[in-house]
């Protein structure tokens, strides 16, 4: 989960990844930074986020986005 | 049969009248009727275009379902095979879901490629008068949407073959979108709620806000327009800069306009589709305005063109490829913005095969990724200027994306792409004001009422997006009392057919 908060605080250092649960829903997280973002998951937790898996409730918050990782990890 | 004609009225009034009288579960059955005669009002033809996209959509979306439910079951039953083994299972099956996915897309949107080449003019000397199919784009888009969905798994297929041909057709929606979504729009599409006069009431409010909008205000300016664009060169300079600030509040008057009556006419009947604008004059920047303007098409390409592309095998191992040779920055930009050019590019596309709208599509990517390469240099100048910031601020940027989302839609009046360019830079190379001044608006196509007339629509457009308040009913019977006196039917004007009918 750590690493995960790393990735997303190098595009936004001033966010509060561990509690903000709104990252789509209030325009934190734009369509580039959430293909950036999928491609530091691929590279640190080789695991391939399909495109029908980008949706708000898997980017709204660091938490759920860990929970989509373990799930295709499985 | 437009929106914005008397029997189309009639027609909405009798529909609504049986909708209501009818038992809630055979309501959906009235509108499928309703939406098919009101779609064959524009040839039958055309029907047969609708009927192969309905058709298509329900045969791969049933199979795709019905591949689907196989893989669930089998992996069910054989809980104990291992883990490679399932793998293999659920590729093989994904391919046989593809292949109907591909060939239905492939069939779909070849149909669409082909009309939308038979109607270019150049064409035309052929295929004389031919005339595309009404709102083909949209409803291949919506239909394709489902099929994409299902086979992602997010809903299952609808298999009453009825049911699809209504969402596909829903006539309120069927010209001009928005592009909803089938998870969304079948929620109340099927159901056949119970009457709620507040909820119908705020339907009636909306459609004569769209009347208002539409025949009030965006045909007359778009009278202004088609003279200034009609001839160009007449209108240089000032006149340019004129003609697209006058088309975007045209454009949007028009576009709006008939959303509003096409979400409004769903609210009567108590479904919801949904909303295609959030206040876009009020963007920030170009991200900002495509997340409010013309939503549902904006999602549509971002859900299903731009993250696919962003995503793919190839374009990771490319990212990987610049990472190992370009560095860290250039492989974090490659992927976005090869699949930001292929959006925009598919974007024009969407819009007409012609090279003004894929200019128009470029034109855009451009401005996207130019904004996304000057972020750091944004960052310094608040480092450097800290209090800039705040309402003035915000000011100055509405009103530079005003200016430039202008200047793009310019390739929407103008003929031809270099034609296009070259009447935007008269407005730095020739703005002659003293023509402008001397010429006025009334050699524009409208009288002097007829300006005032529309000046005051826009007036209370504006106004009324900063009243968050439901109004009282008596200023929607002061707006149809408006519709009746100012609206755009009297002798030498048509109620013209909204712009983007022809998409």
């Amino acid at each position: 989960m750590q690493e995960l908060i790393e990735i997303l605080q190098n595009l936004h250092p001033e966010v509060d990844f561990a509690a903000c649960d709104t990252l789509i829903d209030d325009g934190i997280l734009d369509s580039f930074d959430i293909v950036s973002v999928i491609n530091e998951i691929n590279d640190t937790f080789d695991v391939v986020i399909p495109a029908d898996r980008i949706v708000p409730e898997n980017f709204n918050s660091a938490a759920a986005l860990w929970e989509l990782i373990e799930d295709l990890e499985d | 049969m437009y929106f914005t004609s008397i029997p189309f009225i009639a027609f909405l009034c009798l529909t609504l009248l049986v909708y209501y009288i009818l038992p809630r579960r055979a309501r959906w059955v009235l509108l499928l009727a309703a939406s098919l005669g009101f779609y064959a009002f524009s040839g039958w033809d055309n029907l047969c275009y609708m009927a192969f996209v309905i058709l298509s959509s329900y045969a791969a979306g049933c199979f795709i379902q019905k591949t689907n439910d196989q893989t669930k079951a089998y992996l069910a039953e054989h809980k104990d095979l291992p883990r490679e083994e399932k793998k293999a299972y659920r590729a093989a099956q994904k391919r046989k879901s593809t292949a109907w996915l591909v060939t239905a897309m492939l069939l779909n949107f070849g149909v669409l490629a082909a009309v939308k080449i038979l109607a270019l003019p150049q064409i035309g000397g052929i295929f004389t008068d031919y005339v595309m199919p009404m709102g083909i784009s949209f409803f291949t888009f919506r239909t394709m949407g489902y099929l994409i969905d299902v086979y992602r798994g997010k809903h299952p297929a609808q298999c009453n073959l009825a049911k699809l041909a209504l969402f596909t057709s829903f006539f309120p929606a069927v010209i001009q979108g928005p592009i909803s979504r089938y998870d969304s729009l079948s929620k109340t599409l099927f159901e056949g709620t119970g009457f709620s006069l507040d909820v119908f009431g705020k339907g009636a409010e909306r459609i004569i806000w769209g009347y208002f909008k539409k025949l009030v205000i965006a045909d007359r300016l778009l009278v202004m327009v088609g003279t200034l664009t009609g001839t160009p060169g007449e209108y240089e300079g000032l006149y340019t800069l004129l003609s697209i600030v006058i088309y975007a509040a045209a454009l949007y008057c028009d576009f709006t306009g008939g959303i509003d009556i096409t979400i409004g006419i769903g609210e009567t009947m108590g479904i919801t589709q949904e909303e295609n604008f959030l206040s876009p004059f009020r963007s920030l920047n170009i991200f900002d305005y495509w997340r409010r303007w013309h939503i549902t098409m904006g999602t549509w390409f971002k859900d299903y063109i731009f993250y696919p592309i962003s995503v793919a095998r190839p374009m990771m191992k490319l990212t990987k490829w610049c990472k190992k040779h370009l560095g860290d920055k250039t492989a974090r930009r490659v992927p976005v913005y090869i699949a930001t050019l292929v959006t925009w590019f598919a974007t024009g596309i969407w819009h007409g095969a012609s090279w003004n709208f894929i200019a128009w599509g470029i034109a855009n990517a451009l401005v996207i990724v130019a904004s996304q390469e000057l972020q750091p240099l944004y960052q310094k100048f608040h480092l450097r200027f800290p209090k800039m910031k705040g309402k003035g601020y915000d000011s100055f940027q509405i009103i530079r994306t005003f200016i430039l989302m202008s200047f793009i839609r310019a390739f929407d009046i103008y003929p031809g792409v270099i034609g296009t360019l070259k009447q935007l830079s008269t407005i730095f190379w020739k703005p002659s004001p003293a023509k402008f001044i001397a010429g006025g608006l009334t050699s524009l196509g409208l009288d002097t009422a007829g300006l005032i007339a529309a000046a005051a629509g826009l007036a209370i457009v504006i106004a009324s997006s900063f009243i968050k308040k439901r109004p009282p009913a008596i200023v929607f019977a002061l707006l149809v009392i408006a519709i009746l006196i100012f609206g755009v039917y009297g002798l030498g004007f048509d109620a013209a057919q909204f712009i983007y009918n022809r998409f």
